[in-house]
């Protein structure tokens, strides 16, 4: 129940913040990669604001044995970069391009996106779908 | 004007942060949001659904119960084009799973982290974002 709970103030707060940084607003983030046109410099102070209360958090993990509920912290990652973290972040900022929205944003503004914004979210839930025959096609191209 | 923009996006910036900081410091997990939905449509997340649904859940409802808070209508001003929209969802399902993270993810969680994984990632999706600006809306005229 409390890992419900906790999880629940996160993304009640996630939503919160994406509404007020501007993050819903399309235009906000299709201005930010806009370097050549009317450049919206916004989204540099949403992205350095999240860091910021991340970077004190990440620190607390090192002085704590474990998260409140006592699940260990996320180990630090593979270093190892691999090809379908490249792929994968070139596709998915085309797609952020294009429509202006990432998945957090997309989400959150569930409730007045529109007919647009279900079928977005509808075509990433299929783009999801799809991801492993993907992955696998490009692991057996990788590995020819 | 625009610099009011910038100030609030600081303070969401810093409430996505807090938020992001929750989830780490509380359940213990980063706060992606490409992962929290996809482990759910793949199956892969079916043993935490629970806590995934409440966050995705918090994450509709917040928002949408702060709307008349707003004196300026809220709008995403998302294209109409149906065929664009299909397209970049798809293009961010598939890319998000492939490279295990997002803006949420990967941005925020990774470079706060100084992962050298979030860090690539980063860079890869802000440059593949930018020429896809430069050619779809000023080469082509598209978007």
């Amino acid at each position: 129940m409390q890992r419900i709970v906790i999880a629940a103030i996160s993304g009640g707060l996630f939503g919160a913040g994406l509404l007020v940084s501007g993050m819903t607003d399309t235009n906000k983030v299709q201005g930010w990669l806009d370097v050549f046109g009317a450049w919206d410099p916004t989204l540099a102070f949403v992205l350095g604001g999240a860091i910021l209360p991340m970077l004190l958090a990440w620190h607390l993990t090192t002085k704590r044995a474990a998260s409140l509920v006592g699940e260990p912290f996320p180990a630090k990652p593979d270093p190892k970069l691999g090809h379908n973290l490249v792929i994968g972040s070139v596709l998915f900022g085309a797609g952020w391009g294009l429509a202006g929205l990432c998945p957090g944003p997309a989400i959150a503004s569930l409730s007045w996106g529109g007919t647009g914004g279900i079928t977005f979210i509808l075509a990433m839930i299929g783009g999801m779908v799809i991801a492993q025959p993907v992955r696998a096609q490009i692991d057996r191209l990788a590995a020819a | 004007m625009i610099e009011t923009d910038w100030i609030w996006g600081l303070v969401g910036g810093l409430m996505i942060g807090a938020a992001a900081a929750v989830y780490l410091l509380g359940n213990g997990r980063v706060m992606g949001a490409s992962g929290i939905i996809g482990g759910l449509v793949d199956r892969s997340g079916l043993s935490t659904w629970a806590e995934r649904v409440a966050f995705l859940a918090a994450l509709v409802v917040v928002p949408a119960l702060m709307l008349p808070l707003f004196s300026v209508e809220i709008s995403t001003n998302i294209t109409p084009n149906l065929a664009v929209i299909v397209t970049a969802g798809l293009l961010v399902g598939v890319g998000t799973r492939l490279a295990n993270g997002c803006t949420s993810g990967h941005g925020v969680c990774g470079i706060s982290r100084f992962s050298l994984r979030g860090i690539v990632a980063t860079v890869f999706y802000l440059l593949a974002g930018g020429i896809v600006m430069v050619l779809f809306r000023h080469v082509l005229g598209v978007i």
